[in-house]
Formats: C-alpha cells, structure tokens, sequence
C-alpha cells in the first residue's frame, strides 16, 4: 500500500490511486481536513477516462516517491496522476500553485457569460463554488465574451454553450451510459463546442443523467427551467421499484409544497451522483405518490440550498414557541391555517 | 564544409526512384541489418550514435527505442510524424520530396530494430502531393521484395502505411498524431501512459520524426561510433535546418551539430548573411522556441561563441538562451517588428489550440487579443505585463506543450523587446501604419542596448 503525504497529512492508499482519490480519501477520514482536497470541474469517479481537462485540480508533487524522490517540473493533475510510495504533494501550502490555479479559474471565467442569476444551476454550480474559493473578485478580461445560441439536444435537454467548460462529462456520459453517443465535441480551440450533429437527436433512457455531471449550467432540466430558484425548494431523498434495470430508483426529490418540481441523482459530498437514474424516473415521474419518500435531503450547511431547512426549522419553533409575541402570533395562525 | 549524411546524393538524378536510388547505395542499410546484424545490435547501434529526436524535443532515440515495451503476442507500431506544422520549418517535406526512399529505408531498418511489422507515416494535410510520392516509393519499394513478406529471405515481415491528416497543427504532438490516425479527433491523451506502452490502438509505438528516422540510414551503414565523431557533446551527427526570413539564401542545409552560429548566419555556404539591413533578432528552432536577439544568438551570456546544438543553444537557460527545436531557422531584420511577429505567432496558436484544456483554449485567444490590441495602436503599458502574466499561467500547466510553444514566443519577446512593446504605446499613432519599422528602424532605448 503506497504512502502519500499531501499538504503534510499522509494516508496509506490502494495502489493506482490518484492523488485526488487520496485527498478525497482524506477529506473522508477527517472531515477538518478537506482543505486539502483539490477542486475538480472535469474528473467524476464513475465516469471513466474522465478528468485532467479543466486542469483546477493540478497540484504541485514535492517529492516524486521514496525510489525517485525528485519533484516533478510541472504541476500535475491530480486527477490523472496515480501516486507513489512516498510520494509528497502540496496543495494549499504551495504559493506558487494557488497562483496556477488562480490562473485557470480567471481563465475559465474570461469566457463564462455570468448570467448566474438567471441560470437554472445557480446555487448548486461547481464553478460558482470554485470562482468563489479560489478565484478572484475582479476580471482582467476586457474584451466581447463568445457566445452560442442555446440549442435543443434532446427533447428534454436545453444546451447553453456559453456556460460551457468542454469538461467532457457529458461526453463520457453518452459513451458509457447510452447506448451510443449522439453528441461530442465540434470545432476546436476556443470556439470548441458540445453539439448533436443533428438538433434533438439524443434520445436515451440515461441521457438526463449528462445534466447531473454538468458542473455548470449548461446543460439544463427542460422539465424544471425558470420553474424556481433552486434554495426555494426543499429536496427530499426518495426511492421507487424502477423497471429499468440499469436504474437504481433512488433519487432526490425537489419539492415545493406537495409539488414535485425536479428529480435528480442523489449526490455526495464531492458533488457527484452516487448512482445514475433513467429518465423515465427524472423526467416522467412527477407524482409524489408515485415514490417512497425516506425523509429529507441532508444538505451541507455551507450551500445555499439549506436555506430552506433553517425556513422549516424555525416554522416549527414557532408553532411550539412558550411565548410568541404578536406578529409571531399572526404568522403562527397563518401556518396553522395552512 | 561538413558531411552530408542525409543529403549526399539529393541532388544526383533519379534519385527520386528506386533504380536512382539503388544506385547510389540505397537499401545498404536494410541489408546490412537484415543479413548481418540482429534486432537489438541494430538498437546499440543507434544508443552509440547519440542520435537525438530531431522533431523538437531532441530526447535520445536510443532510449525512447529502449523504453518500447514488449509483451507477447501484442503488435508493436512505428509511427513516422511527417505533420511538420511548426512554422519555419520545412525540412522534412524537402526530404520527403526528394529522396522518399531514404525514409522508406529508414523505416524498413528501424522497424527491424523494433520489431514492428507495420508501420504509418501520418503526413499532415498540406504535404499532400508528397503523400503521393511516399505512396510511389513504397509501392516500387514493395514491388522490389523491399516490403511485404519474409523481406531479403530473412523472415521479417513489414508493410508501411501513409495517411494524411486534415492539416492541424496538434496532430503533431505525438499522442494526438496517435488519435488522428485511429480515426478520432485530434486531441492530445493524457499521459502517462505514455506511447512505448500504450500507444497505436493501445499498442506499444514509437513515434518519431522523419528526420530521425532517415537518421538511422547512415548509423547503421557506417556504425553508430562513426556518426557519433560529427558533433560535439551530447549533439551528435549532422542537423537539418531549413532557413528562412531576411537572409541572403534561404533554404534548407544539412549541418554538422556544432557550428558556430555566426558560420551558419554569416558564411556564404549557408544562410549568406542579412538581405541589405541589419539583424534584429533570430529564432533557431521552428515559431516555439524563444526568440533571441541577434547579438544574444551569436555569443553565450559567458561571452563564448554560440554554436549550432542543442546545449550551447539553450546556453543562459529561458532568460539568455533559446533552443535548437526543429530547425525551422528564420532570421529578423531592422525593418521587422517583434510585436507584430509576436502578434502573428499568437494568432496562430489561438487558432491551432485544440480547446481541450481551459489555460490553453482561453488563455491563447486572450493573448491574441491583447497583441492585436497592442500591435494596432490601441494597447495600454499595463497590457505588457498582463501579456506576461497570462503566459505564464498558460506555460506549464496544460496537458500537452502547445500551451508551452504559444507562451515561449510571447515571454521572450517581452524579455528581450519590452522597449518595442513600450514604443507601441507611447507612438499609437505610428505604429497604425503596418510597416512602421520598415519606414523608420527602431533604436534600442540606452536601458536595452545592453540586455
């Protein structure tokens, strides 16, 4: 079992692990120590051949491993890079790294429309998290952002290419998950794009599944868009007896009210789904009787997201507070009412 | 004058053909080793010759051979990259024109090193018609017993395959090469693995240039050790170099690696000197490789003269040197301007950029952007060391070394030429015209005169 040190925190790992496995891995044994977890915008671990394109995870490896311990010349993606017995890798701790990885977020923003206010994915988007930890606050960039016309790719599927980061994912997505993929990469360099030869042509019971790994909001949920802000709904986890056998039915709920507005992939803590789902059950089942609900969605305090369990939370200490005072008193009857 | 290795029968006629070349003692080499020496003496032979990867990156072709991993019952590959797309650089096309059969026996002997009985020449888009003279050289090869089965009686099999790309500057970088040539887009792979493990539809391959490979020809008719005694150091054997921009004599020369660079510039046997003006600035090894200025080209940081390898060249490291890439050799006068040059190198690169990852896909265009801006009057001082800091963050952290060659040209230019790129905001209105540097030569500022 090889040895890695990253950011001083070592941990012994299978070998071929990858050094953000063994961040992650980390992150997982102790929870004050996810700082030292690299961000990653391209890499999903159940996605293979993913990752080692947007380039945020890159880490800089101080001593290559006990057998050859020289430092590797350039920074590496953590993602792709498997570790070494011995191996030493800096993080945080690397000045010079954090300005490399400054460098990529400015550069994936240069181009980015942020129109985060009017994108469905506001809220739970990967690069809003990583321009917020990592970036900075002003733009250098002065010149006109390119732009794409939103396109259909699929009847269920809204693509905005200007949000796009050519992550790849849903690439690997049409790979792996479908029965032949529909869509790739056209043009190259920055005028790059992910299209359909042919506009609507993805028509798949696991394509809903390339909006999940989309870590933007490019790839959007037609059956959700401009429906409601993301924090405005509650997710609850739920399950159903699915006929696809690839399917696992266990989803996340994206209520309001008794309103059903979306159903996702449930996904951990590092942002991904933990199984896929077909989209019988993202599209088609909208019902809340039509699954079993397990209770609410637990939601790290940190996202916005949770913003709607603290509403819950303090509507419940109102309807049993001792001693309300009277604008209380109105909004109790108020919720009673209801 | 140095040996001519490569080139010493280009001019004699006929020697396009096999009869012509057959003539001039072609196909030794593949006899040699074919009758006479087995696989891995063939392989000692080129470690001997110190050969190094004349593509750009000179690694050591006896190493990269040797790293070739060979598990049972799996083909090996040898992959010729005939995608010359740096720009400057012309060699391997004059070759390849000339003298196809010198590849096609290049081939044939390291293919025999290697173990692989088939191998491609991946020609980019624009060489065409010289896919078509590759194509009549393999075919009179494979009708004189050259190719095919049980070549010379010896048992060893081998079959070359030409395919041209779509003219992409990154299906030069050998794992895009790779990817083009199975049928896909023209990405480059993350590596590891590298291509001695998994390369050619997962197939152990060797890539290497054309010039590399008609390298071999010579090392093995006249043994390793003797091609080794041309050169000095670590540089050994003779170098391609196709000149061009304001000398005398443009033009592709075969040179012995170790020339001094003022003999190369100056002397009448090769580039012939400046075309009526003064030299400003050279870059030795194809648009990638850092520029220097004239001064900095002839003589070391140390003072010694520069000579014509890979060490002296890249003598003073990044801030002082440059390096000898892949010979596409072109030269500067006073009427050029550095900006502009620089402007144009980058436009290119954002062009030729693949968009695979984000520093390179964006970060090229920025650059562009800003020296357009610059380059056309309208440019700011604080876009200098803007310029400098996005080519920074482009440089080193990309998956191939696009993202590298795009941000050497613009570093150097702003290392030895900050003056130019200054006058460029403090004069907008001349720099408006195109030719400002041709009408009124610029004058280093006393600050610059001596960097």
């Amino acid at each position: 079992m090889p040895k890695v040190t990253i950011d001083g925190i070592s941990i012994e790992v299978p070998d071929g692990t990858t050094i953000l496995q063994a961040a992650r891995m980390i992150g997982e044994r102790n929870k004050a120590d996810r700082h030292v977890v690299p961000p990653a915008m391209c890499y999903y671990s159940s996605l293979k051949t993913s990752g080692g394109y947007c380039r945020t995870c890159i880490v800089k490896v101080t001593k290559g491993s006990d057998k050859d311990p020289r430092p590797m010349p350039k920074p590496v993606a953590s993602c792709r890079t498997a570790v070494m017995d011995g191996m030493e890798v800096a993080n945080t701790t690397d000045p010079a790294l954090i300005d490399a990885r400054n460098g990529v977020v400015e550069m994936l923003l240069i181009n980015h429309p942020l129109d985060c206010p009017i994108c469905d994915q506001a809220g739970e988007c990967h690069l809003q998290d990583l321009s917020y930890e990592n970036g900075k606050s002003e733009s250098r960039y002065e010149f006109e952002r390119r732009t794409f016309d939103p396109i259909d790719i699929g009847d269920t599927i809204k693509l905005h290419m200007t949000r796009c980061i050519l992550c790849y994912r849903c690439v690997k997505v049409g790979e792996q998950l479908t029965d032949g993929r529909v869509h790739g990469v056209i043009n190259r360099g920055d005028v790059a794009e992910i299209s359909t030869y042919i506009q609507q042509a993805i028509d798949n019971d696991f394509s809903g599944n390339m909006i999940d790994v989309c870590p933007v909001g490019a790839l959007t949920d037609k059956t959700f868009r401009f429906a409601s802000r993301v924090w405005f709904t509650n997710p609850v986890d739920a399950h159903r007896d699915c006929e696809n056998p690839k399917c696992s039915g266990k989803v996340v709920l994206w209520m309001k009210g008794n309103e059903v507005l979306r159903v996702t992939g449930r996904k951990d803590q590092w942002g991904e789904v933990e199984s896929f789902i077909c989209n019988t059950c993202r599209f088609d089942r909208k019902d809340v009787n039509a699954w079993t609900v397990e209770g609410p969605r637990k939601i790290d305090r940190h996202s916005v997201i949770s913003q709607g369990h603290y509403q819950l939370k303090r509507e419940q200490a109102l309807l049993t507070s001792p001693a309300p005072n009277v604008p209380e008193l109105a909004k109790r009857k108020e919720l009673k009412d209801r | 004058m140095g040996r001519k290795l490569l080139f010493e029968h280009i001019t004699k006629p006929g020697i396009r053909g096999l009869e012509g070349y057959r003539a001039n003692g072609g196909y030794r080499s593949v006899e040699k080793a074919l009758r006479t020496l087995s696989p891995e003496a063939v392989l000692e032979e080129v470690k001997k010759s110190g050969l190094r990867g004349r593509g750009g990156a000179g690694f050591p072709t006896g190493m990269k051979w040797s790293f070739l991993a060979k598990p049972e019952g799996v083909p090996r590959y040898l992959v010729v990259n005939a995608d010359e797309s740096e720009p400057g650089t012309f060699k391997d096309r004059y070759l390849m024109e000339r003298i196809p059969h010198l590849l096609v026996e290049g081939m044939i002997t390291s293919s025999f090193a290697l173990g692989a009985n088939t191998s491609y020449v991946y020609v980019r888009g624009e060489y065409f018609y010289v896919a078509r003279i590759l194509e009549q050289a393999i075919a009179e090869a494979r009708a004189a017993g050259w190719l095919g089965k049980n070549i010379l009686g010896s048992g060893f099999d081998h079959d070359i395959h030409v395919q041209v790309g779509a003219g992409a500057y990154i299906c030069g970088e050998e794992t895009a090469l790779l990817e083009s040539l199975e049928g896909k887009r023209g990405n480059p792979r993350i590596k590891p693995p590298f291509p001695a493990v998994k390369g050619l539809y997962d197939c152990p391959t060797v890539v290497n240039n054309v010039e590399t490979i008609a390298a071999v020809v010579p090392i093995v008719n006249e043994g390793g050790e003797e091609y080794a005694k041309i050169g000095i150091g670590r540089s050994t054997g003779t170098k391609l170099i196709s000149a061009g921009g304001n000398i005398k004599r443009p033009g592709v020369y075969e040179i012995d690696l170790g020339i001094t660079c003022d003999e190369f510039i100056n002397s009448d046997e090769y580039c012939g000197g400046v075309d009526g003006r003064a030299f400003k600035a050279v870059v030795p090894g194809g648009s990638s490789v850092p520029i220097v200025p004239y001064e900095l080209f002839l003589k070391t940081p140390t003072g010694e003269d520069r000579l014509m390898t890979y060490e002296s060249l890249s003598d003073g490291g990044f801030a002082q040197g440059t390096m000898l890439g892949s010979g596409g050799f072109y030269a500067y006068n006073d009427a050029q301007c550095i900006v502009r040059s620089t402007w144009n190198h980058a436009r290119f690169y954002h062009h030729e950029s693949c968009g695979q990852c984000s520093p390179c896909r964006e970060g090229t265009g920025w650059m562009e952007k800003v020296l357009h801006r610059l380059e056309h009057g309208e440019g700011r001082m604080e876009d200098i060391e803007l310029l400098w800091d996005i080519q920074r963050k482009i440089e080193g952290n990309t998956i191939c070394p696009l993202g590298d060659a795009a941000a050497w040209p613009v570093a150097s230019a702003i290392r030895h030429f900050r003056d130019e790129f200054e006058y460029h905001v403090t004069h907008r209105e001349k720099v408006k015209d195109p030719k400002h540097f041709a009408r009124e030569p610029f004058r280093k500022s006393a600050k610059f005169a001596t960097a």
